[in-house]
């Protein structure tokens, strides 16, 4: 504890003074009415090219990506590193699917991607599935982000529980209070923080390791058995399945989508797509901090008598780094963590106030009612999150993560073939969304974990071999592959069919309220944007 | 909707068709026998590693001429 002293007081009031950030930001841009949900839970709509790539930034690189991605390269080797494909293709896909969203969102006013499903394909069922998928999706990953700053509490070796209760009461309360602003203007510190700790540590730690191929060296020796450093016909579809099932189901979480409709233009998001690899490069090198640790030697602390893996970079950080940069240090991980899960909250919110609330509950709900229950129900999405962590075991707690990501996928339809094509019929979506939700969680639940001796929900790759052989069809005998991925084409191929089956039987399809124009259709003269021109803080300089 | 624009004659506002460029970002990454193998080295990084990362100029790239011949006037 004595030697951790620096560090934690360096973290600490580098986090104090963050949260003070958030709630100042209610009178950053100051809205003319607060009160209106377009304010709290989207901040006005007006957010220029800067701002989007810190919060949209800020939104996909979370603290589990900086502590589970080194952590899984450090256990596995080169299957963690999935993890830099899947944020490469991603940009390429966003550009033009989201595109189109947010030019209809901005038309008609949408929120929550369940109100485009119910506009687009007049189905109210298949709206309500989509919401309650993307609140249960994210729930799990909100409480994955304390994943992250428990990971750094025990590698200060403080009482994780009480530090968690009061980190998270402190975002619960500025994220009531300034809504998507707080973690917009909180995404200037949280990435300047963490580039300069990265870039610190990527040059500093192979220095005096003696260099990256000592560093990969370090790799193959211990996985010399496996020649685990590049992949094997075992896993290397594995592999492919998760990065573009990730990839895919990204863009389909609430949080990301939120992010986006947050623009201006579609300018801003177009120029962002060809920005935001930035954090690619730095996705990658942070990945290779897991090899890093091997070289090191690093040890991950050990509760219950298993070594958490998740302690692997923090543990490093405090290995190689000053008392003082390793509070630094610490403290980034630590925002990083609460940037991404205040959007999560809010876009959780956002889909039960819009698609649950007014839909089912108070149909004549005002825009400013509307904001007053987001601004609850934020507060109760992150309570579920806390519960989750201290009722839940961490291993329990990622698997639950893997899970999110299957789940949020079986939206792919509705949502992402949705902006292109209305030929699926709204009985096909929803029967598609019922086998492919039922499969993926059937498949998740025959996969064990033996590392923590758990039968059921251990992973998210699935052993074809479980099925069949999967040498008949020329692949090797150990072949895995993600649930996502084949519980969505499974969705795919049982909308199609449902589909066929719906015209052929003549059933009344529902009524599209959006016109093709609409997907294209970019910020008119009509609703001038609210604040001119960018008045953000200059970006901050991080070298 | 104060001026009403150049209303039916483009119909075919459809994405450009220079948006099937983006293809090339997203598959190539995706072939794993193009990088699965330590040599040749670069800067003492097994190809595996700096080639996916090279992919990260290449997605810039792409995204970048796409956004350059479709961007629209912005006011």
């Amino acid at each position: 504890m004595k030697d951790h002293l620096a560090e934690i007081i360096i973290a600490a009031v580098i986090f104090l003074a963050v949260s003070a950030i958030g709630f100042i930001a209610a009178r950053w841009r100051r809205p003319d009415d607060m009160g209106h949900l377009n304010e709290w839970g989207l901040g006005g709509r007006s957010f220029g090219s800067w701002i989007t790539w810190f919060l949209v930034g800020g939104d996909l690189y979370t603290a589990y990506t900086f502590v589970a991605v080194p952590a899984l390269l450090f256990a596995s080797g080169a299957l963690g590193f999935y993890a830099v494909p899947y944020t490469v293709i991603v940009y390429p896909m966003v550009f033009v699917v989201l595109v189109r969203l947010w030019s209809v969102s901005h038309k008609h006013g949408f929120v929550t991607p369940a109100d485009f499903v119910r506009a687009r394909s007049g189905s109210s069922t298949m709206a309500l599935l989509v919401a309650i998928t993307g609140i249960v999706a994210t729930m799990p990953y909100i409480a994955l982000q304390l994943v992250g700053i428990e990971a750094v509490l025990k590698s200060m070796h403080v009482d994780p529980t009480w530090a968690l209760i009061i980190a998270f009461a402190i975002l619960a309360a500025y994220t009531y209070q300034s809504g998507l602003r707080a973690p917009a203007l909180i995404a200037f510190v949280k990435d300047a923080l963490i580039y300069i700790v990265i870039i610190v540590a990527v040059i500093y730690i192979p220095y005096k390791l003696g260099g990256w191929h000592k560093i990969f060296d370090a790799a193959d020796a211990k996985f010399a058995k496996t020649h685990g450093t590049v992949l094997n016909p075992g896993n290397q579809w594995q592999y492919v399945t998760w990065a573009l099932g990730s990839a895919l189901a990204l863009f389909l979480y609430p949080h990301s989508i939120t992010g986006v409709l947050a623009s201006r233009s579609r300018n801003v998001i177009k120029r962002n797509m060809s920005a935001l690899p930035a954090y690619s490069l730095l996705l990658g090198l942070i990945a290779l901090l897991g090899y890093m640790a091997i070289a090191a030697q690093t040890t991950p602390i050990k509760t219950n008598g298993k070594a958490d893996n998740n302690t692997v970079v923090p543990q490093l950080f405090d290995q190689m780094f000053p008392h003082w940069f390793a509070g630094v240090a610490f403290a980034a991980v630590a925002i990083g963590a609460l940037v991404p899960a205040a959007i999560m909250s809010i876009a959780a919110a956002n889909l039960f106030t819009r698609n649950i609330f007014k839909e089912y509950i108070k149909r004549d709900a005002t825009p400013r009612q509307e904001a007053a229950v987001s601004k609850v129900a934020s507060l109760v999405v992150k309570a579920g999150a806390v519960l989750v962590i201290l009722l839940i075991s961490p291993q329990f707690s990622i698997d639950l993560q893997l899970i999110g990501g299957v789940i949020i996928l079986q939206t792919l339809p509705a949502v992402g073939i949705g902006l292109y094509t209305r030929w699926l019929h709204r009985w096909g979506l929803v029967a598609g969304w019922l086998v492919g939700m039922g499969l993926g969680v059937w498949m998740l639940y025959q996969i064990p974990n033996p590392a923590t001796n758990h039968v059921h929900f251990g992973g998210s790759a699935f052993p074809l071999s479980k099925w069949f052989d999967p040498t008949s069809i020329g692949l090797d005998a150990k072949t895995q592959v993600y649930v996502g991925f084949v519980a969505v084409v499974a969705n795919a191929v049982v909308a199609v069919i449902v589909t066929l089956i719906c015209r052929a039987l003549r059933a009344s399809d529902g009524v599209d309220t959006t016109s093709p124009d609409d997907y294209l259709s970019d910020a008119d003269s009509k609703t001038p944007p609210p604040l001119a021109e960018d008045q953000l803080p200059e970006p901050v300089p991080t070298s | 909707m104060v001026e009403p624009q150049t209303e039916p004659v483009p119909r075919r506002r459809t994405g450009s068709p220079w948006h099937w460029l983006l293809i090339i970002p997203v598959v190539v990454p995706l072939l794993f026998f193009l990088f699965n193998s330590k040599n040749p080295y670069f800067l003492g990084f097994p190809r595996f590693y700096w080639l996916q990362l090279a992919f990260i100029l290449l997605s810039v790239a792409t995204t970048l001429i796409v956004y350059r011949l479709t961007r629209t006037r912005e006011g």
